[in-house]
């Protein structure tokens, strides 16, 4: 396995401090940064081949140069650029920023402060879900510790250049991991996403020209410019540089976070994390985070970059790779994962808000045996009118796991109707969340 | 008056990085959560008053996020992770154990106000699930006999202070 880049340094002791971090080589690549032109780091992450890691993928140095040069208020004035992390961690299925958060706050920060030098931003937000109190507490502190040694603030590490980050704590809401909601939910505002265009980088943050990355897109960034593109882009595919962490969950023998290039193979991962809990077969995965379509145990031979399993017919999304045994119902798995979506849906369009509630409810009634073979039948129709009709990709992330659990286990859900029960638990078990099933249908 | 001078100074070193008065909202109500338990009507005219934003945009955002409290809750607020890494991992019995310990079922408080029970979307720790948090604080690579050692130690502490 090829070396770790972000990561290699977890169990050392207190490497979440500024003299650790700084023995080990930390903020070398600030300083490195700081002595090219912005351009010139934009140019170092274009040729990195690095992509975003919060489930997009999107090519994160084509992503800074979008943002404006020097944009202007409309009197003449400068408009200041600011830069934003998404760490609203809540793909179910990941759990990488977390331990990034945790064990590298000052990783983050460098990443971050580099891409403020490349893309001009004086001001830079960190949006934390509002769960992770310790993580929270943790970047802060890091913060503090940045500010005394003059690495954040005014005159970063002496040079004429000011830059300044601050921790904002989320609230408790899925959807403010899409970019354009978490700006909203910044604002003090309903986490509701907004059309685009305008693109945050024209009109993003306070109304200004705004780049947003993921933690773990940031935490990238320390590595490339110390040891050049080149290097980063070597590991991976040809289109997507370096390495990821992967988070492998679910009925798994060894769950955790994995960084490995983003090349490896699905069926290496899984057994590089000890198989199938209990030596129990496989039934399905789900490879980039809950709104990632399921594969079945026959479509494991695939890399784990974005353009493979794209062509697969599912993304690589969060690197949340969630593991399912034969023994569990996979019509439970998805009527819990369509809970989830009812539940999170930010009601803005009614295509999403209404459509993920009724696939909620024929989901639950399926898996209490109230389901017909026409309800088999509306699901693809209702999907249909959600995917690509929203303003923001949270309809197309229900139809993930509602039309991939339908199509490649129909014979699972036809057991369901026919039978008029859950195959898989004894007779007269009552299902948990049946709760819309009961009240409603 | 909920917003007292501690809160005060905190808002005032956030007004140093949010270039608006109203992206103090969600901090402001953090805040007056922490110290009172719940945001009441009279929590969101405060926080609106102290931000000169009308009513509404308070209450907008205070029913938009499932971490406002929107009634009082118990001491102990515990919130059970059921989602997908969750739930193969067990944590539907775990919910049922906690229900049968506490005598109430989820979205409900115990009659001497000690605990709440929820589920709650996923937390982000997946590879530790199942996971709950109590107040601010994980807890992870739960079983029935983890959450019990757990739920007698807040037991005890809630008894004796």
């Amino acid at each position: 396995m090829a070396d770790k880049l972000l990561t290699q340094h977890n169990d050392v002791e207190g490497s979440h401090t500024l003299d650790v971090y700084r023995s080990l080589g930390g903020y070398s690549a600030l300083e490195k940064a700081l002595t090219m032109t912005p351009d010139g780091v934009v140019d170092e992450v274009k040729k990195s081949n690095l992509r975003g890691r919060g489930g997009a993928g999107f090519p994160t140095g084509m992503k800074w140069s979008f943002m404006p040069k020097a944009p202007t208020f409309p009197d003449g004035r400068p408009k200041p650029k600011y830069l934003v992390c998404n760490a609203d961690e809540g793909e179910p299925g990941t759990f990488k920023d977390r331990l990034l958060m945790t064990r590298h706050p000052h990783m983050l920060l460098e990443g971050m402060i580099i891409a403020a030098h490349a893309i001009g931003a004086s001001r830079g937000f960190i949006y934390i879900r509002g769960e992770f109190v310790f993580e929270i507490k943790r970047v802060e502190d890091a913060i503090v510790e940045a500010r005394k040694m003059g690495i954040l603030g005014k005159k970063v590490l002496n040079t004429d250049w000011s830059f300044d980050l601050v921790v904002y704590r989320g609230a408790g809401a899925y959807i403010c991991g899409e970019e354009t909601a978490l700006l909203n939910s910044l604002e003090g505002k309903r986490g509701e996403p907004r059309l685009k265009p305008p693109f945050p980088a024209m009109v993003g943050a306070f109304g200004m020209p705004t780049c947003v990355n993921n933690v773990e897109t940031f935490c990238a960034v320390p590595t490339i410019i110390s040891n050049g593109a080149a290097a980063f882009a070597a590991i991976g595919t040809e289109r997507s540089g370096g390495t990821r962490l992967f988070c492998v969950s679910g009925e798994i023998e060894k769950p955790g976070v994995y960084e490995l290039p983003l090349s490896i193979n699905l069926r290496d991962l899984i057994d590089h994390c000890g198989g199938v809990l209990g030596g129990k077969k496989l039934k399905a995965v789900i490879p980039g985070g809950a709104s990632a379509p399921m594969l079945s145990a026959a479509e494991i031979d695939v890399a784990m970059d974005f353009d493979s399993l794209a062509k697969a017919g599912t993304m690589a999304g969060s690197g949340g790779v969630i593991v399912i045994s034969e023994d569990t119902c996979i019509v439970a798995v998805a009527a819990r994962l369509l809970k989830f979506y009812e539940h999170e849906s930010c009601g803005q369009c009614s295509q999403c808000r209404e459509g993920s509630h009724w696939l909620a409810r024929m989901f639950a009634r399926i898996e209490a045996g109230g389901g017909t073979d026409a309800d088999l039948d509306a699901i693809a129709g209702i999907c249909s009118n959600m995917a690509g009709q929203t303003i923001c990709a949270f309809a197309d992330a229900v139809t993930g796991p509602a039309l991939s659990s339908v199509r490649k286990f129909r014979h699972d859900f036809e057991e369901h109707v026919r039978l008029k029960r859950c195959p898989c638990k004894p007779e007269g078990h009552v299902v948990r969340h049946d709760h819309h099933a009961s009240a409603m249908l | 008056m909920i917003i007292d001078q501690t809160i005060g100074q905190k808002m005032d070193a956030l007004r140093e990085h949010l270039p608006t008065e109203q992206s103090l909202l969600l901090p402001l109500l953090h805040e007056m959560q922490a110290k009172e338990g719940w945001i009441s009507a009279e929590a969101m005219k405060e926080a609106a008053n102290y931000l000169k934003l009308p009513f509404a945009r308070v209450q907008e955002v205070v029913s938009f996020y499932t971490m406002y409290n929107r009634k009082p809750i118990g001491k102990k607020h515990v919130q059970v992770c059921t989602n997908v890494a969750c739930y193969l991992r067990g944590a539907d019995k775990l919910v049922e154990g906690l229900e049968k310990r506490l005598g109430i079922h989820c979205g409900q408080t115990t009659a001497d106000g000690k605990y709440t029970l929820n589920e709650v979307e996923c937390l982000a720790a997946c590879g530790t699930a199942p996971v709950m948090q109590i107040n601010d604080d994980y807890y992870e690579q739960l079983d029935e006999n983890v959450i019990n050692s757990i739920m007698d130690k807040l037991d005890r502490e809630l008894t004796h202070g």
